[in-house]
Order: C-alpha cells, then sequence, then structure tokens
C-alpha cells in the first residue's frame, strides 16, 4: 500500500530540491524529453523552471496529443446527498455547517441522469458526502443500476470504502473510482478534518489500492490546492500516482489539480499556500511529463479563460454545465442550461465556469480538438441484456 | 501528377481492397476531419472503436459511424476497452447485433498505459469468435508462434505491432515482423507504431500485406494531406516489394572480383 512507502520528509526534501533547482538541471530534463524520477519532476516544478514553461507547455501538448488525440472528454458530477459525517474546515458539507441536507431519491437521481444525458453526456460522476445512513451501499447500488442504462460510464466519489463493499458496486457495473487525498501534508490534514473517519490520513490514502483489489479499472487521484505548498503536493500527488502506476497496473489513471474555491463555513486558506495560474499549468505540463499516459482532468471550478486555453495544454478531461448541489440539476433550464432557482445554499462549493455543456463543446471545438462525450460502453463491464 | 502505381489487391477473408492502407478513426479533431482523411487516403477498411460508438440506435452524441459510408468503406469495430476475453468476445457479438459487419478487430489490453495486447486473452477470445463465424483481426505483439497460434485457430489475418500505440516509434519489432511475414498463412497487417510515411513504405517493402495507421494521421496538422501522404508510401512499398529489390550489400561489390581472370583465360 502507498501509505507504507509514503515519507513526508522525502517530500520535504524533494521539495527543498525543487526550490534549489538550476536551469541547467531544468534543461537536462528536457532534453530527455521528461523526468526520470521524482526530483527529476520536482526540478520542472523549480522557480527557474518557469523560464522554460513554453518549452515544457509545448512538450506537453505533443504528448498528449500522441497518446489521447486532439480530444477532450466531457463528463458531468451529479451530487446524490449533502449529508455528511466529517468535520471538514473548507468543505461546504462539513457536518457543521447549517447548510439544509438532502439525499435525493433514486427517482430524482434517474431524472436528472435523463436531463444530463439530454444535454450530450454519456460519463457521469456520481458525489456524494460521507454518510452511511443516508449514503449506504444498497442507495448507491441502485442509483447505478438504474442509471446505467442511461449513461454508460459511471464514476463515484463517495466516502472511502473497504475492499468488500466496494465489490457489488463494481458488479453493478460502476468501472470508475476518485478520491482526493486533499492535503498529503500529514500536519495540515490533522489540523484540517477534526472529526469523521476522513480524520485517518492513511486509510483514505490507500482507497484506490483497495478499489483496484475490487475491481474498479479507472482511478482518479489528486490533492485540493491551496490547504499546503503547492509544490509539495504536487509532488506527493506524482509519488502517489507512480506508485500506482506500477501497483495497479490495469488501471487507468487520472489526476486532478483542483485549486480552493469559496464554500460554506467560510474557510479562509492562508494565501501563502495560493497556487497561481502560472503554477497550476506548470504543474500540468510538469505531470504530463512524467506520466504521459495518465488522463488530466479539469473542472468548472475554473475560470472560463483559463479552461479555454488548457484545452490544448495537457487536459483530457472536462466536467461542464456543473451543479454541486444535490439536486441541483433538477431546476436547470434545458434550453439554455441555467439555474432557475436563486439560491444554491446546498453547494459543496460554487463553481466559476457555469457555461452549458453545448458552449463548452463548441469551445473545445473552436480550439480544433473534438469532444468526446462516449469514450466508454457498459458492456464492456456488464452482460448485454438480448445477446447470448 | 503522381504516376499511378498498380499492385495486387488485398485479400481479406472473403473482401478484397485495392487500398492496402487501413485507418483509426480515434484522435481526429472532429468527425469531419476524420471522414476527409479516411476519403483521402483511399482506404478501404477502417477500424471504429466501439466504446466511441452507440450500439443502441442512433445517437446524436456518439455518432462516430455517421461520418463513414458504409457502402465505401468495410466498417471493422475494434475491441479497444476491453481488458480480457470475455469482455471482447461480449462486445464483438454487441456490435454485430448492432448491425456492424461480422468482423472484428481483436484488442485486448489490460494494460491502459502502452496498450500492449494480452496474448492469453487474445488467442482465448480469437478461438471464441472465429467459431460463431466472425472474421478476425487480431492486434498482437510482434511474437511469430503467437501469430502462427492464431493462425492455427482461423483468424483471418494478424496485426503486430510496430511498437507502442501512439508512439510514432516506426518499426522497432523488425526483426520478429519479418519472420511473421515468412511464416505467414495470412495476411499481415503491421499496425501501431507507424508515425511517418517512410515506417509504412518499409513495412511493405518487407512484405507486409497492409499497415493500418492512425495517430499520426490524426493528430497532423491536415489530416487529409498526411492520409495522401501515408498512401504514396504504401503504394510505393508494395510496388516495390512485388518487383522485388535488391539485396543489400554492407560493402560495394566489385564488377571484376576474385573469377574475372577466368573469363579472360581464352
Amino acid at each position: 500500500m502507498f501509505s507504507d512507502h509514503f515519507s513526508a520528509e522525502t517530500l520535504h526534501q524533494l521539495n527543498e530540491s525543487s526550490r534549489k533547482a538550476t536551469i541547467e538541471q531544468v534543461d537536462a530534463v528536457l532534453r530527455r524529453q521528461g523526468p526520470r524520477s521524482l526530483e527529476e519532476f520536482a526540478w520542472l516544478l523549480s522557480p527557474v523552471a518557469t523560464q522554460r514553461l513554453e518549452m515544457m507547455a509545448q512538450m506537453a501538448q505533443r504528448v498528449t496529443q500522441r497518446n489521447f488525440g486532439k480530444t477532450i472528454r466531457l463528463f458531468a458530477p451529479l451530487y446524490l446527498s449533502n449529508e455528511c459525517i466529517n468535520i471538514c474546515k473548507y468543505c461546504g458539507f462539513s457536518r457543521n455547517n447549517p447548510i439544509p441536507r438532502i439525499t435525493i431519491p433514486v427517482e430524482q437521481v434517474v431524472e436528472e441522469t435523463q436531463k444530463l444525458a439530454r444535454q450530450g453526456f454519456r460519463s457521469l460522476l456520481i458525489v456524494a458526502g460521507e454518510h452511511p445512513k443516508y449514503v449506504s451501499n444498497g442507495y448507491v447500488e441502485e442509483v447505478i443500476q438504474r442509471c446505467l442504462p442511461i449513461m454508460p460510464s459511471l464514476a463515484l466519489e463517495l466516502g472511502p470504502l473497504e475492499t468488500e463493499p466496494y465489490k457489488p458496486l463494481v458488479r453493478a457495473g460502476c468501472e470508475s473510482l476518485i478520491v482526493y487525498q486533499e492535503t498529503y501534508h500529514p500536519e495540515t490534514y490533522k489540523e484540517l478534518h477534526t472529526a469523521g473517519p476522513k480524520k485517518h490520513f492513511k486509510w483514505r490514502m490507500d482507497t484506490p489500492e483497495r478499489a483496484y483489489q475490487a475491481g474498479f479499472r479507472r482511478l482518479g487521484i489528486g490533492a485540493l490546492f491551496g490547504l499546503h505548498d503547492w509544490r509539495f503536493e504536487a509532488l506527493a500527488v506524482a509519488a502517489h500516482a507512480r506508485h500506482l502506476h506500477t501497483h495497479c497496473w490495469k488501471a487507468q489513471l487520472s489526476i486532478s489539480v483542483p485549486r480552493m474555491r469559496p464554500a460554506a463555513g467560510g474557510f479562509q486558506p492562508d494565501l501563502k499556500y495560493q497556487m497561481s495560474d502560472t503554477q497550476l499549468v506548470q504543474t500540468i505540463a510538469a505531470m504530463r511529463l512524467l506520466l504521459p499516459h495518465a488522463g488530466v482532468v479539469l473542472s468548472t471550478r475554473e475560470h472560463p479563460s483559463l479552461r479555454n486555453n488548457m484545452v490544448q495544454l495537457g487536459v483530457t478531461h472536462m466536467s461542464a454545465g456543473a451543479s454541486t448541489e444535490p439536486g441541483g440539476y433538477s431546476s436547470f433550464d434545458e434550453s439554455q442550461w441555467v439555474q432557475t432557482k436563486d439560491s444554491q445554499e446546498g453547494e459543496q462549493f460554487h463553481i466559476a465556469d457555469e457555461r452549458s455543456p453545448k458552449v463548452i463543446a463548441d469551445m473545445i471545438r473552436s480550439k480544433g480538438y473534438e469532444p468526446v462525450w462516449k469514450d466508454f460502453d457498459q458492456s464492456l463491464v456488464t452482460a448485454a441484456q438480448g445477446v447470448a | 501528377m503522381m504516376t499511378e502505381l498498380s499492385y495486387q489487391p488485398l485479400q481479406i477473408g472473403d473482401r478484397s481492397f485495392s487500398s492496402r492502407l487501413l485507418l483509426g478513426t480515434g484522435k481526429f479533431p472532429s468527425g469531419e476531419a476524420m471522414r476527409d482523411a479516411c476519403a483521402a487516403s483511399g482506404s478501404g477498411l477502417v477500424t471504429v472503436a466501439l466504446k466511441r460508438a452507440s450500439l443502441k440506435g442512433p445517437d446524436a452524441f456518439a455518432d462516430i459511424l455517421d461520418y463513414l459510408e458504409s457502402e465505401r468503406y468495410l466498417i471493422l469495430p475494434n475491441t479497444a476497452g476491453a481488458m480480457d476475453a470475455d469482455e471482447a468476445v461480449r462486445i464483438a457479438r454487441l456490435a454485430e447485433a448492432a448491425g456492424l459487419p461480422k468482423w472484428v478487430k481483436l484488442e485486448i489490453h489490460p494494460d491502459p498505459n502502452y496498450l500492449l495486447p494480452d496474448p492469453i486473452e487474445t488467442l482465448k477470445a480469437a478461438e471464441i469468435l472465429v467459431k460463431e463465424g466472425f472474421t478476425v483481426m487480431p492486434y498482437i505483439n510482434a511474437d511469430p508462434v503467437l501469430a502462427l497460434r492464431l493462425q492455427d485457430v482461423g483468424c483471418a489475418a494478424v496485426m503486430p505491432l510496430g511498437s507502442p500505440i501512439g508512439s510514432n516509434r516506426g518499426l522497432e519489432t523488425e526483426a520478429q515482423i519479418r519472420i511473421i511475414i515468412e511464416q505467414a498463412r495470412v495476411p499481415v497487417v503491421v499496425d501501431a507504431g507507424i508515425g511517418a510515411p517512410s515506417h509504412a513504405a518499409q513495412a511493405m517493402e518487407l512484405g507486409a500485406d497492409a499497415v493500418l495507421v492512425n495517430t499520426a494521421i490524426a493528430i497532423a496538422s491536415d489530416p487529409s494531406a498526411m492520409a495522401r501522404a501515408f498512401a504514396a508510401a504504401v503504394a510505393a512499398g508494395r510496388c516495390a516489394y512485388e518487383i522485388g529489390l535488391g539485396h543489400a550489400e554492407n560493402r560495394a561489390v566489385a564488377t571484376s572480383p576474385l573469377t574475372a581472370f577466368l573469363d579472360s583465360k581464352s
């Protein structure tokens, strides 16, 4: 398990090595077409490497096009519930936040899924707060079974489980599991997660491997940038990804670099940990060169202008037209895809790119890329009906 | 204007194709760019990943098949995304049930990074699908014994890789491909890794029956023009193969070597 190998001390040393890197070291890595080790990756994250950012971006673009083509895969998140037993200082769903709590009934999940399918989506990310009673395995299993005929690809982002309880979800036809460590910095993690099962740093860290053992074939990891030093987090995500690459070799890996957004509870992140646009681009380009085959996800947390420019820059997956509130899509207007409700107080965080799926798809086309809605068929994982 | 090159048609299963260039349809910047490049290539056989298509009927958001005229091309469904024989067999059957040709490009890659094919699962699936009457074209590593085993179970062609998918590294497996060609009873289609027209010509000069190209055309700045460049290279390589290339020597061969004195004896 990754937690057995994880060493914050090593990451601190790599972070130091990054800050002290020379331009000669950066150039040597670029001449070799990419980093061979975490230390070389650290050099690409260095302050001096920003002098080579354009070159890194171009290399990242070439590698991404070779492996993924001129395509961007689109997906939508669907929030089932904002019930949560954890206290996480930065999260809108944190149990001590006085927001209206809701878990949407399966019928409504199906209706929202159909609505998203009419917008074009064939890939759904099912999200919920961590609550064994409201977000029970039986409920999630039923959601999967009911949504699969509508959505060929289903991913889950829920409270972590043991290997065994994951198995029925895989059998029901779910193929992808996303779990972000939020922060890989143990002290920061402890300070931010004060109650609930999410307190357990290592247990969360090993979730992707338990999911892999249960049969998930796509794994997504990431950190929430803004909680601690961005270089430290990027190094940790890279170390985790490299571990999964060798230990879970059948899994398609994706990486996400979400940055903090305002949320209920009013958590104010330390400004010194803020990751700039330049640092985000540098991180994504360096990740691409280290992990040429990993998917890179960019969500609606980012502003439209940045998202437009990232299409050609190493990103492979984008969400669009998202609501982070359980039941949020029920009040979307279908022709314009805008929220008709005045307040969204049950949302996890407020998104920055509110453009409709159609507008996002057109934007992707205008960049010379194809928006891909469907890239998985449920028949791969579930026995087909009507065919012997 | 380019001189027309003539060479024998390609025969796979019960079908004959005038072009020896096969195209993959993924990675293109748009459906239109893919359609135009396929047309420009002159290919009669194009492969489509079923995971990108709708097998349940028309779907405007999974419309890759809409761009390909079925009278112009034989559409070769491929099983990309399948991780074992069961999944590949299931998706091949579904494609047939959806009205696609009873042909399949068998691709089973459990490793999602280099997309290298699993030889054991491929052989298992090939056996099942051949028995069910499919024309099976398996994507394989350049392993001559596996190629023979697949021919033994009745595959209509074998498709060894030149180098990993999308790598553009050309024929890194040349020595093995030579053996596969030498021993082949069915067409050998070199698939994957072909990054330049010269790689395609090289494969054809070796005696490959066809090549399959995708990434190098799909991500070119002008996919249609690049498709034509590949078509020309494939034609040139095939012609040269049929004419017979001179044997390469490591050094210059003197016209009057050691035995010249014999001629002047009389």
